[in-house]
């Protein structure tokens, strides 16, 4: 990124900070987490302890931050090295993403950018370099919101009936970028260590299940071993996926064993590419990870952290944008339209355009755009 | 500690405290050596140990956990602690872990008895304090099941190997898990060889005497056959060759990937400068990061741990895991291709 470029979000950043600190969820027990930043130009400076909120603030407003990260552990010592933080707790987190849900729209708006020429591209080559050294970028659409909100409330669903969170205890925000981050506070999993939440994930990813608990067996399976419609747990979603309606029940079951044992794995693991949660596992087995501050910006987007008290009529083009109307010129090579505040932009193919600094944010953070000199 | 009854300790004998229980008897040590009437009791403790290193449970004079007769009970307790005598006079790490364990699958053995007891509701009440008091587990009866909070649960269970273990296999609901009485203690089967463990190699080792030295010789020779060579081949298991390829395709391997290959071939002997290039066709490859991580990663900069290569389980929920049927049994990549 050019240093104007830098310049702009770094202005456009700090004023947010400045004015939208009431957005900031500082979390419980600031003083024992660890908090960490990236800056435009720099790398991680993490391992970082805070007093309360107002530490907080005066570290946005001086070291005006790309990404601010806090942890979801809570350590007696977080500004120590690692090994010596102590670990105490930590909250239960999951990230939910657009790209991971493998969506027919992600072509649509996804372009290439190439690492040596900053050129824009649809392929696996620099169109104007000839280089592979290519990064993603992705302009979701509303599909990919929509789809990122029916697996967060499949979530949630399964982490109150089943692993018996509270549904005060889970709070849900836009990731800022492409998706939603859920937290779990005050769970009986708030000890648990890494190898345990592996197993939570995969147990809401449905990984590593067996035809055995399902009711097929090897041999000698018999019709009333199999799920029924109305079973509670992954019984009852296997069967509902599976059979589709109560009255079909039976004809399936009677498919299923003649399919037998090896037919019945396939089943199973294309049930679990459809109804397994689509999470991050690396997010939720790192007990040690700080992760994006709620109400923070989001160096990839421009867009906040935000809470969403109101999932089904969340719209994170409006509700996340909060930086300047302000118009600014920018060079802009776009080649996706895209909605923010209500107002579309794009497609831009080596335009010159002048835009309200949050589309201009936007499309830098993309790296589909450069202020125009 | 709970109170226990006569029957209770010959059960469970680890929770009766040995020296007193000897003090109480009016017994002391050396008179197990040397008494002919006493003698048999260390040879009992003797074949309880033997049992334990064939992969054997020591079968009880015990009839549906009581004594038949007065003799009985004290002839079990007493076996148990000649037991631990034997074992601290050997001082062999090994014997006392399949000892432990052997005893902790003793002891499984009447808990469950005692969890499915439905005549006696005090024995039910034991067992679950027992599980409750020594290794704090909260379980609860529910119709016809035991459920404990998944957390207890997840907390001991990640130790076993086999699928059904997984909470995704389990029977899970409103944040319980619901077990069987048989599953239910083998979920503390480890924490009970680790008590048992630690009761044993916190008892202080007795000089050596008369009527045990045989005993403990043939004890130290059994030892030796547990230790068998370990010879690692040069094949890489499936996962590292995956990762391996998707670099050399110039295609994106996540973190996750590089973290396991990286960590996989410096436990090889594999060195940086030597591991560094595998990651040249990455698309985002930087190589001053690059160093820098496998340097951290093995130790010999920043905080100076060195990282280990992920089980086979955290790849299979990383979906890096390509197993193959030469990956049968093994809970690690270290260990493919491994002949003992």
């Amino acid at each position: 990124m050019q240093q104007n470029d830098i310049k702009f979000l770094e202005d456009i950043f700090k004023r947010y900070y400045f004015d939208h600190f009431d957005l900031i969820h500082t979390p419980d027990r600031i003083p024992e987490r660890e908090f960490g930043f990236q800056k435009f130009s720099s790398g991680m400076i993490r391992h970082i302890s805070l007093k309360d909120d107002k530490d907080l603030h005066l570290l946005l407003i001086k070291k005006i931050p790309s990404d601010v990260y806090c942890s979801c552990a809570c350590y007696s010592f977080p500004s120590l090295s690692m090994r010596e933080k102590d670990l105490k707790d930590a909250d239960l987190i999951f990230d939910i993403d657009a790209k991971d849900l493998n969506l027919d729209c992600r072509k649509s708006h996804t372009v290439s950018v190439c690492h040596d020429c900053s050129g824009v591209s649809a392929g696996n080559c620099c169109t104007a370099c000839n280089s592979t050294r290519l990064e993603s970028m992705s302009l979701p659409c509303r599909d990919c919101i929509a789809a990122s909100k029916i697996q967060v409330r499949n979530l949630a669903a399964i982490l109150t009936q089943d692993l018996g969170v509270d549904p005060k205890d889970i709070h849900v925000y836009f990731s800022g970028n492409e998706g939603f981050h859920v937290h779990v506070y005050n769970s009986q999993f708030q000890d648990v260590g890494s190898r345990e939440r592996s197993e939570l994930v995969d147990y809401l990813t449905l990984t590593g299940s067996i035809p055995e608990t399902f009711g097929m067996k090897k041999n000698k399976t018999k019709r009333n071993m199999l799920p029924d419609f109305n079973d509670r747990g992954w019984k009852g979603r296997f069967a509902r996926e599976v059979y589709g309606s109560k009255s079909r029940q039976s004809k399936t079951i009677s498919g299923l064993l003649e399919g037998g044992y090896s037919s019945f794995q396939h089943t199973m693991t294309d049930v679990a590419g459809k109804i397994g949660i689509r999470v991050d596992p690396g997010v939720t087995m790192d007990i040690h990870r700080i992760f994006r501050l709620p109400g923070s910006l989001n160096s990839k987007s421009g867009l906040a952290k935000v809470l969403c008290r109101d999932l089904d009529s969340f719209n994170p083009y409006v509700e996340a944008s909060f930086l300047s109307e302000q118009t600014i010129e920018v060079d802009a090579s776009c080649p996706i339209m895209f909605r923010l505040n209500n107002r579309k932009f794009g497609p831009y193919q080596d335009d010159t355009v002048t835009v309200p600094a949050y589309a201009a944010a936007y499309m830098i953070c993309k790296k589909l755009a450069k202020i125009h000199k | 500690m709970l109170a226990l009854g006569q029957d209770e300790i010959a059960k469970y004998p680890f929770l009766a405290d040995a020296g007193q229980y000897l003090k109480d008897k009016g017994f002391r040590l050396e008179q197990f050596g040397t008494d002919p009437d006493l003698k048999m009791l260390v040879d009992r403790a003797f074949e309880r140990i033997k049992v334990s290193t064939e992969g054997q449970v020591y079968k009880s004079d015990l009839t549906d956990g009581q004594a038949s007769s007065d003799a009985v009970l004290p002839r079990e307790v007493f076996s148990f602690l000649l037991a631990i005598v034997l074992l601290k006079m050997c001082g062999m790490p090994t014997l006392i872990r399949r000892f432990a364990l052997a005893e902790a699958r003793r002891a499984e053995g009447y808990l469950e008895r005692d969890l499915v007891n439905t005549t006696d509701q005090s024995k039910k009440e034991l067992a679950i304090r027992i599980i409750d008091d020594l290794f704090s587990v909260r379980v609860k009866k529910q119709d016809d099941f035991f459920v404990m909070p998944i957390s207890d649960y997840l907390k001991r269970a990640v130790k076993f190997h086999e699928r059904e273990w997984k909470l995704v296999n389990r029977h899970v609901d409103g944040g319980m898990v619901f077990l069987s009485p048989h599953e239910t203690v083998r979920v503390i089967r480890k924490e009970l060889g680790i008590y048992i463990s630690s009761k044993i190699n916190n008892a202080k080792t007795p000089d050596m005497m008369p009527g045990f030295e045989e005993h403990v010789r043939i004890l130290a020779d059994i030892s030796k056959k547990f230790a068998a060579p370990v010879m690692p081949s040069g094949e890489y298991p499936p996962c590292i060759k995956h990762a391996i390829d998707t670099l050399e395709k110039g295609e994106n391997l996540p973190h996750s990937g590089r973290f396991m290959l990286a960590t996989f071939l410096f436990a090889r002997g594999q060195t940086i400068e030597q591991i560094a290039p595998l990651f040249k066709n990455a698309p985002d490859y930087n190589e001053k990061i690059t160093l820098y991580q496998l340097g951290h990663l093995s130790g010999s900069s920043g905080s100076g741990t060195k990282y280990i290569c992920p089980s086979c389980d955290k790849l299979r929920t990383q979906s890096l895991c390509f197993a193959t049927s030469e990956c049968n049994g093994i809970i690690t990549p270290m260990q493919f291709g491994r002949k003992a």
